[in-house]
């Protein structure tokens, strides 16, 4: 067999994987729906604020509860010794052009965000 | 066409020949240009699947958040602050939050505590009982007559409901888990007086919902303020909604300068925090992806400053027996096309399979950082057309365009110069 039959044939079915797992994504996203309309209004319900992401520190626990203008979180001197404080950027204003202006998002699960 | 189409896979069999003949080293090549795509597309992917699903969860946050904060630290707000922000025009409800932290210190992990809103006495002021005047009976948990009993049962299909009343908890999966705990056993807190609070599992949140709820314990009012010793006139916090959604940050405005001492957070704040939290170029992402990409400029550095002398050599003898510049150039681009191509897509295959099969296992140990308790999720592949072909532009095109450039320069000198170079 031709060395290119032989390439070409894995490639084709390199990219009919990817194709499957492309529809295997849009498949899983639409049965996701309601399980993330469920988070949302138990997000709602509740009235929580934050992802469950990173527990070890309560201003990496509420990311967005956080008192930012405190410099040293836990006391005088206290740099940011989580691990996770290395994946959090700066609030926008200190970042300069670090974290991109935020964007808008088409999908709504609840209601649309409110508008400044 | 099919004289081209012929002409073209005559090229590609002799890239491809050409490929097997230096085994080693284009395995190896593969093999790392596979891994940089990987990397780049498990990032890409990641990052943009988490920040997706944050923003589609969190839009039922509140609408603003009104915290009181005292010397630069987020601070109790004394109730009376309530009916101040009530009276402000535009001001739909105001709700107190009671919530706040507990460190198991036998398992080292951080729990979020949280009394659900609307069922705080203090935040019913026509409520004729006080908070601690609920009885608290455990086992007598009846029908699901409280508002919190019928919310969490519709929302979480395993739970036996009606079962938050005083005395008895919901937690989160994370929390079950680590604390081997069920429905009906008991956890016991050690209360800000230094007493223990015995308080039972009444249900567990489902696992689905563990990237909000996993290291959540809902509790009743009663127990909350037992528990930290706080006081019946203050609250953690209180969320507004406003009547105009357009007036939301008119409102903010309003409530931090009637009350100076206040923080407004508004959900617009909160959706841009998740939006630029997991920003692929921030933090500890930019490590990897800088080391990725400067392997990647290393790697394309060292194919653009020239080829090897036998591939000059090999260039030499096509022209010396009759290939055209053109078709020594299509060689080498199939040659370079064939190796970008199959790391590719075998790249985009692997970092799927990893993000969305594998929870991005390579990832887990940043991300979870020092927490002892870290949520159990499966991420929404939200996976677009677009990421794809930035990912292609970002890795396929700089390779081809290395590849390209030497081969051109070889491929217009004089054969006998190419191949006495090559000596």
């Amino acid at each position: 067999m031709r060395k290119s039959t032989i390439f070409l044939t894995s490639l084709a079915m390199e990219v009919g994987v990817l194709g499957l797992l492309l529809g295997r994504a849009a498949s899983v996203a639409t049965a996701e729906h309601t399980r993330l309309r469920h988070e949302a209004e138990l997000v709602a319900t509740l009235g929580l604020s934050d992802l469950c992401l990173f527990t070890e520190a309560r201003y990496t626990r509420h990311l967005s509860q956080a008192d930012l203008s405190t410099a040293f979180q836990d006391h005088p001197l206290s740099l940011d010794h989580f691990p996770s404080g290395s994946l959090v950027p700066p609030p926008a204003r200190q970042s300069g052009s670090l974290v991109p202006a935020p964007r808008r998002h088409s999908a709504s699960l609840v209601r649309p965000p409110a508008r400044r | 066409m099919g004289t081209w189409l012929e002409k073209q896979r005559n090229l590609m069999d002799f890239a491809l020949s050409s490929l097997v003949r230096r085994k080693l080293k284009n395995l190896g090549l593969l093999a790392l240009y596979t891994l940089i795509v990987f990397l780049l597309a498990s990032v890409m992917f990641f990052t943009h699947a988490l920040r997706r699903e944050a923003l589609l969860v969190l839009e039922g946050a509140p609408e603003i958040t009104v915290q009181r904060v005292v010397a630069g630290r987020h601070d109790l707000m004394p109730t009376p602050y309530v009916a101040m922000i009530e009276d402000i025009r535009g001001v739909a409800s105001v709700q107190t939050r009671l919530w706040g932290y507990y460190y198991d210190g036998v398992v080292g992990a951080n729990y979020t505590l949280l009394v659900p809103p609307g069922t705080s006495p203090t935040a019913r002021r026509d409520d004729p009982h006080g908070p601690g005047e609920t009885p608290a009976v455990e086992g007598e948990a009846g029908p699901p007559t409280s508002p919190v009993g019928s919310l969490v049962g519709s929302l979480v299909a395993d739970l036996d409901l009606g079962a938050l009343a005083p005395g008895t908890i919901v937690i989160g999966a994370g929390v079950a888990r680590m604390q081997h705990r069920q429905t009906g056993d008991t956890m016991a807190f050690r209360a800000s007086d230094g007493s223990l609070l015995p308080l039972r599992v009444g249900a567990v949140f489902s696992s689905a919902s563990e990237l909000v709820s996993s290291d959540l314990i809902v509790l009743t009012e009663p127990d909350f303020r037992r528990l930290f010793g706080i006081a019946r006139d203050y609250v953690t916090d209180v969320t507004v909604s406003v009547r105009n959604p357009r007036e939301v940050a008119m409102v903010a405005g309003k409530i931090s300068r009637q009350l100076p001492d206040t923080r407004p957070i508004v959900r617009d704040e909160i959706l841009r925090t998740y939006d630029s939290v997991f920003n692929w170029r921030s933090g500890i992402l930019v490590v990897i992806l800088s080391a990725a990409v400067l392997a990647f400029v290393i790697f394309a550095w060292d194919k653009a400053s020239g080829l090897s002398a036998a591939e000059r050599r090999e260039i030499g003898i096509l022209k010396a027996i009759g290939w055209e510049t053109g078709e020594v150039i299509q060689m080498k681009f199939w040659e370079g096309a064939t190796v970008s191509l199959a790391a590719f897509f075998a790249g985009v295959i692997l970092a799927y399979v990893h993000v969305f099969f594998t929870s991005a296992a390579v990832f887990a140990p940043v991300l979870r950082g020092w927490s002892v308790l870290y949520p159990a999720f499966d991420l929404t592949p939200f996976v677009s057309v677009e990421q794809l072909i930035t990912l292609f532009f970002l890795t396929v095109v700089p390779y081809a365009v290395a590849t390209m450039v030497p081969a051109w320069r070889a491929a217009t000198i004089d054969p006998d110069a190419a191949m006495r170079q090559a000596e």
